[in-house]
């Protein structure tokens, strides 16, 4: 049955495939050494994003770790952008500075991916308290690891956003893993939820392979943190398909288990319920994805025609000051 | 001699230290079952199981300071740190913990472990991945800070470092780990706080430690072929630093210059210089010149990595300089 507009599904089919093949082109590229150092894909996980924006508003705020491409394409980065940063080009949305780990853009009101894990949580509760210290009717969503919540920040900024109501909805997408590291062997609590109730934080599980179930929950966190009742606490149940980064063989895992995710896959279940519904032929959603198609190899034309950042940029945006006496000598 | 890999000898250093002495063990992100991030612990849980090897959660401020506990009760422990970068997560237990322990407590506690793991850049990782910390921790008293550059080196020193009775934090490199080198059977220790002339020569002084050392030596080699005589001082340790060594080679070359891979600001080199100038002042024939990263943080793009870290022609150039060549 479905319960959301055609217009809906057909978005959300558009969203995650656009996720999905702008990352196998880019471990692609990887392969290839376009692309380097730290890359990490979200294969799989696409529903928890694309049932994230389906609710918010463009001036909601959105800040994550280093998995963060899709929350970038997500957010409104154009692909060109988000590819450009990948490939360290000075058109990419943090001017090549940033990298894989370090998409940025203040425009699409996307405070960034993070690389110390854990380091977003309170960096989240802060954007939140400064739209409530402004009046605003803003909320954060700040996605982090099922790895990240065994951080001491985490305690903290739970319960500061808890005293004082910020509106911010923490998200906690437990793919299973933390590098090789399953859940179960790092805690005695396999329902991450939970922590959140230790203060009293409004907190539950929630299905991550489909876009309908996360909607729901971020449409009650977010009117929860709209009416200034204060944070949310939601541990998406999600699942990687790829190793942790690109050099991660994944041996800690059954391909059985791999499988099982990937019958449930997200954007699957949306053609599903599209087909189903005659919300769209086969060929329209065909259409669809050479669409995208044409997206992502735009994206790598314009990144491959683009420049590196000059080297003196390295002296840029490092202070406001204009002219900071770096030491040189 | 046969040849190892550097993560070899730490991981054979470890071996021969837990086998001798029950009390150490090592504990960390992904270091049993994963075998480490990067290898170095590759086989350790199968022998050692899981008392003595130790997965963690990413908590880097509870299992270091778990470690410092352990280390007051009479472990040994072996704390890694997947990198440096994520030991500041936990640098309040190691400063505020670990350095001051034995003297707050008037001589009581003290605080036999080692904190290891990875340090400074990589490649391209971007500014939060590319860091070096030697001069931090050098910095407070009541640490010890090895920063070893070959498989030698390393084993002998990381074998030292187990044994010393106070915290040592031993910094290590993703871009040496696969780096090969001659390594005895038999056992020896290296001492800390001892500098190593890895290359004699007779113009000029260069010093350096870590995986800088590289470059340091590529670029005395190139000098050679120049005729110019490099000596090549090998730190080892950055606390306690050999001052000693630093200037009995200035003494004889009177060119001095510092290569290493930290910001410029109150680096290692800034206190060499300061050292040398106070101790050496007359045998100088030209300013001490050291060659540092940018003082910036390092971004992703590649053009930024050429810019941002000592490089051979850096250090040719910095030679003629002081040479005035
Ligand atoms: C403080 C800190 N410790 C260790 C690391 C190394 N590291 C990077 S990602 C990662 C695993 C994180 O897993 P999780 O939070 O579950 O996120 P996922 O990768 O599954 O998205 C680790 C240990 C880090 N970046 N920061
Ligand atoms: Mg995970």
């Amino acid at each position: 049955m479905a319960t959301f507009t055609k217009e809906q599904y057909i978005t959300w089919f558009e969203q995650m495939m656009l996720m999905r093949r702008f990352e196998e082109k880019s471990a692609q590229l990887y392969g290839q050494q376009k692309i380097k150092g730290f890359c990490h894909l979200y294969i799989g996980q696409e529903a928890v994003v694309a049932g994230t924006m389906s609710v918010i508003n463009k001036e909601d705020k959105l800040i994550t770790a280093y998995r963060d491409h899709a929350h970038a394409l997500a957010c409104g980065i154009p692909a060109r952008e988000v590819m450009a940063e990948l490939y360290g080009k000075a058109t990419g949305c943090s001017k090549g500075k940033g990298g894989s780990m370090h998409m940025f853009s203040k425009e699409h009101n996307f405070f960034g991916g993070h690389g110390i894990v854990g380091g977003q949580i309170p960096l989240g509760a802060g954007i939140a308290f400064a739209d409530m210290y402004r009046g605003g009717k803003q909320v954060t969503v700040c996605y982090m690891g099922d790895g990240a919540v065994r951080q001491g920040a985490l305690h903290e900024a739970f319960n500061m956003a808890m005293i004082w109501k910020l509106p911010v909805i923490f998200i906690c997408e437990n793919n299973g893993y933390a590098m090789g590291t399953s859940v179960k062997r790092t805690t005695n609590v396999m329902d991450i939820w939970k922590l959140g109730l230790a203060y009293d934080m409004p907190s539950k599980e929630v299905d991550g392979m489909n876009c309908e179930s996360v909607h729901e929950a971020i449409a009650e966190a977010v009117d929860r943190g709209r009416k200034g009742d204060g944070p949310t606490f939601l541990e998406i149940r999600t699942y990687r398909y790829r190793g942790h980064s690109m050099s991660d063989p994944a041996k800690y895992r059954t391909k059985e288990e791999v499988e099982e995710y990937k019958q449930q896959d997200p954007i699957e279940q949306v053609r599903k319920v599209i087909l189903d519904n005659n919300y769209a032929t086969q060929a329209d959603l065909d259409a669809i994805e050479e669409k995208i198609g044409a997206v992502i190899q735009d994206s790598v034309e314009f990144s491959e025609n683009s420049p590196w950042p000059d080297a003196s940029e390295l002296y840029t945006d490092v202070y406001m000051e204009p002219n900071y006496p770096f030491i040189n000598e | 001699m046969r040849v190892i890999q550097f993560r070899e000898a730490l991981r054979e250093a470890m071996n021969e230290e837990m086998r001798r002495d029950n009390d150490v063990f090592l504990m960390g992100e992904e270091v049993a079952e994963y075998n480490g991030a990067y290898k170095v612990s590759q086989g350790m849980l199968d022998e050692f199981g899981e008392k003595r090897i130790i997965d963690t959660p990413i908590a880097e401020l509870g299992f270091a300071g778990i470690g410092v506990g352990a280390a007051m009760n009479g472990l040994r422990p072996i704390i890694e740190f997947m990198t440096f970068n994520f030991s500041l997560v936990a640098i309040d237990q190691v400063i505020n913990a670990a350095a001051k322990m034995y003297q707050m407590s008037g001589g009581q506690f003290n605080i036999p472990m080692v904190f290891r793991g990875p340090t400074g850049s990589a490649g391209q990782l971007g500014a939060q991945h590319s860091q070096a910390f030697e001069n931090w921790y050098a910095n407070c008293p009541g640490l010890k800070v090895v920063v070893p550059s070959n498989p030698y080196d390393a084993k002998g020193l990381l074998k030292t470092a187990i044994r010393d009775n106070d915290p040592v934090i031993f910094m290590e490199s993703e871009q040496m780990y696969g780096d090969k080198g001659e390594v005895p059977e038999e056992e020896y220790l290296i001492p800390i706080g001892k500098a190593d002339i890895k290359r004699e020569g007779t113009d000029v002084t260069i010093v350096s430690f870590g995986k800088i050392m590289k470059v340091a030596l590529a670029a005395a080699e190139e000098l050679a072929a120049e005729n110019i005589s490099v000596e090549v001082i090998d730190l080892r340790t950055v606390r306690p630093i050999d001052y000693d060594t630093v200037i009995e080679s200035v003494k004889k070359t009177n060119r001095l210059i510092i290569v290493e891979e930290a910001w410029p600001l109150a680096s290692i080199s800034t206190e060499i210089t300061y050292m040398v100038q106070k101790r050496a002042f007359d045998y100088l024939d030209a300013p001490i010149t050291r060659i540092t990263t940018a003082d910036t943080p390092l971004g992703y793009a590649p053009t930024f990595v050429a810019e941002f870290l000592p490089s051979v022609p850096k250090v040719v150039k910095a030679v003629k300089d002081v040479l005035y060549k």
